[in-house]
């Protein structure tokens, strides 16, 4: 697979403050790539460093085979981006908001109602955009990501404070985007969007990629524990070696159907991060 | 230029749809309107009411316009993503700031369809409120871009607004007034306004206006370096 975005060395300050400092990745073609970290990590940062909004002080950054510094419109137009905020024009309604970047991304209008059905928007397509739900909003925010068939998308907290199921349905079109060859460069603070949608992650903490690859590759990194926690059936709760000296005791528990629950104390992204830097993701 | 007149397309949209800058453009020409036929007293000069409203909607509709369209996508994130989308700064610039002058354009030919002008004095009448209008669009840009959210740009545009529009009307009455008021360009728009029947712009007029809209840009520069479109 070919690479569709990296980072090598990149670096930025803003007056005294160091707000990325030695990032590298690399994104491949098809790729979902998360990037962790609280609030004020530096992840917009980094999302306007590889759009070309911002230059860096130093190292290198790369979009679609192109130095970020020298962006294209054709560049731009391959790029699809969707903010945690929004970034909808409240009074027009959700047909206008998509027309509107339709005549941006030269996109013909004859798209945009099989991108609203897409997206479950077809019927709430003359309803302005501030009477809409939170999920519709957020739905039409990444049909705009989506209008111009990106190559990339750059989705800032795209599920920020949406319910479950509105929740699975982005997981689902996003995954839908990945088997088209999209690759995704998704921030998020939350862990289990990461590990179920990500292919490779990076914990982002004060500038600073602290860890970096797959969620499986990470959380298997930190598991210093490597036990099994057995709840019983009469509520007693046991903790066992992840060995072959729990072998005989988990028989006997198995042979005489004592368990209720039984479960391996792997550490999630969240603890990682949390055994890492001290602070939470949030 | 794509960008530029897809800007335009939305923003004429989106007007029709917020009253706050709606009735900013409507406001003095209706004024004018009903004014101009309604009250009529012995010696009042002529086209008293034209100036007078060309004036204040000069100062008040294109810079709270502007500001306001400015502060409330900055607010909003909107204006991010645009920038996001490969909308050059300049483009949305141009794109609010035509819209906004052409619709005060629209309004200043009303006001001045009230006024008994010659086809002279119309076109001397237009061009001094493009003028005006321009000078406007870029205090209110300062203002816009200088705000954070839109009840910042409303607390620095109310006083500004008022300034520039009622300064003019209030040096008719107060000498002292009038000698400070000399320096600003709305009170030279108004001069010359008054002085449209004579045909003749004096240097000092337009020596004055080009300063203010010199300091005007210096103002948007200072503002764009320091906050930028964020």
């Amino acid at each position: 697979m070919s690479c569709a975005m990296m980072a090598k060395d990149l670096s930025i300050s803003f007056a005294e403050k160091q707000v990325l400092n030695d990032i590298n990745f690399e994104i491949k073609q098809g790729e979902i790539f998360g990037l962790l970290g609280p609030s004020g990590a530096g992840k917009t940062t980094l999302i306007k460093l590889l759009t070309g909004q911002l230059r860096q002080d130093s190292g290198y950054a790369e979009l679609l085979g192109k130095d970020t510094r020298d962006l294209s419109t054709l560049e731009h137009r391959q790029i699809g981006i969707m903010m945690d905020n929004f970034g909808l024009y409240d009074r027009l309604s959700a047909y206008d908001n998509l027309q509107f970047y339709a005549d941006i991304y030269h996109v013909p209008y004859d798209n945009i109602p099989d991108i609203l059905k897409s997206m479950g928007l077809y019927e709430a397509r003359g309803t302005a955009v501030s009477k809409l739900s939170k999920g519709m909003k957020n739905r039409l925010s990444l049909a705009r990501a989506l209008m111009n068939n990106a190559k990339i998308l750059f989705l800032d907290e795209p599920t920020s404070g949406l319910d479950p199921a509105t929740t699975r349905e982005i997981h689902t079109i996003l995954s839908e985007q990945k088997k088209k060859g999209t690759s995704i460069f998704l921030t998020t603070h939350n862990m289990f969007e990461a590990e179920s949608l990500c292919d490779n992650v990076a914990l982002l903490n004060e500038g600073l990629i602290i860890e970096y690859g797959t969620p499986t590759d990470i959380c298997r990194k930190y598991n210093h524990l490597n036990k099994f926690q057995l709840t019983l059936k009469g509520g007693e709760n046991i903790s066992l070696e992840n060995s072959r000296s729990s072998a005989s005791q988990m028989k006997e528990y198995l042979e005489k159907e004592l368990i209720e629950a039984i479960h391996s104390t792997e550490p999630t992204l969240e603890t990682v991060f949390l055994e890492l830097t001290g602070r939470g993701l949030d | 230029m794509g960008n530029i007149w897809a800007i335009f397309k939305k923003q004429c949209k989106d007007t029709f749809k917020n009253k706050t800058i709606l009735i900013q453009f409507v406001m003095f020409p209706v004024l004018t309107l009903i004014m101009n036929n309604v009250i009529t007293v012995d010696g009042m000069p002529d086209n008293f009411f034209v100036n007078l409203f060309a004036t204040m909607y000069i100062g008040m509709a294109p810079l709270t316009s502007m500001a306001a369209v400015i502060a409330e996508e900055k607010e909003k994130n909107t204006l991010r993503v645009l920038l996001m989308s490969n909308v050059k700064p300049y483009e949305y610039l141009l794109g609010v700031g035509s819209y906004i002058w052409l619709a005060c354009m629209f309004g200043a030919a009303i006001i001045c369809a009230a006024g008994s002008y010659s086809p002279q004095e119309g076109l001397a009448f237009m061009l001094i409120m493009v003028i005006g209008i321009l000078a406007s669009l870029l205090i209110g840009a300062a203002i816009g871009t200088w705000s954070k959210t839109q009840m910042m740009a409303t607390s620095i545009t109310a006083p500004v607004m008022m300034v520039f529009s009622f300064m003019p009307m209030l040096s008719m009455f107060n000498n002292t007034i009038a000698k400070v008021a000399k320096f600003i360009y709305s009170e030279q728009i108004s001069i010359m306004l008054n002085q449209i029947s004579a045909l003749q712009i004096e240097v000092s007029n337009i020596c004055i206006i080009a300063v203010n809209l010199l300091l005007f840009v210096t103002l948007f520069t200072i503002a764009y370096k320091r906050c930028g479109f964020e």
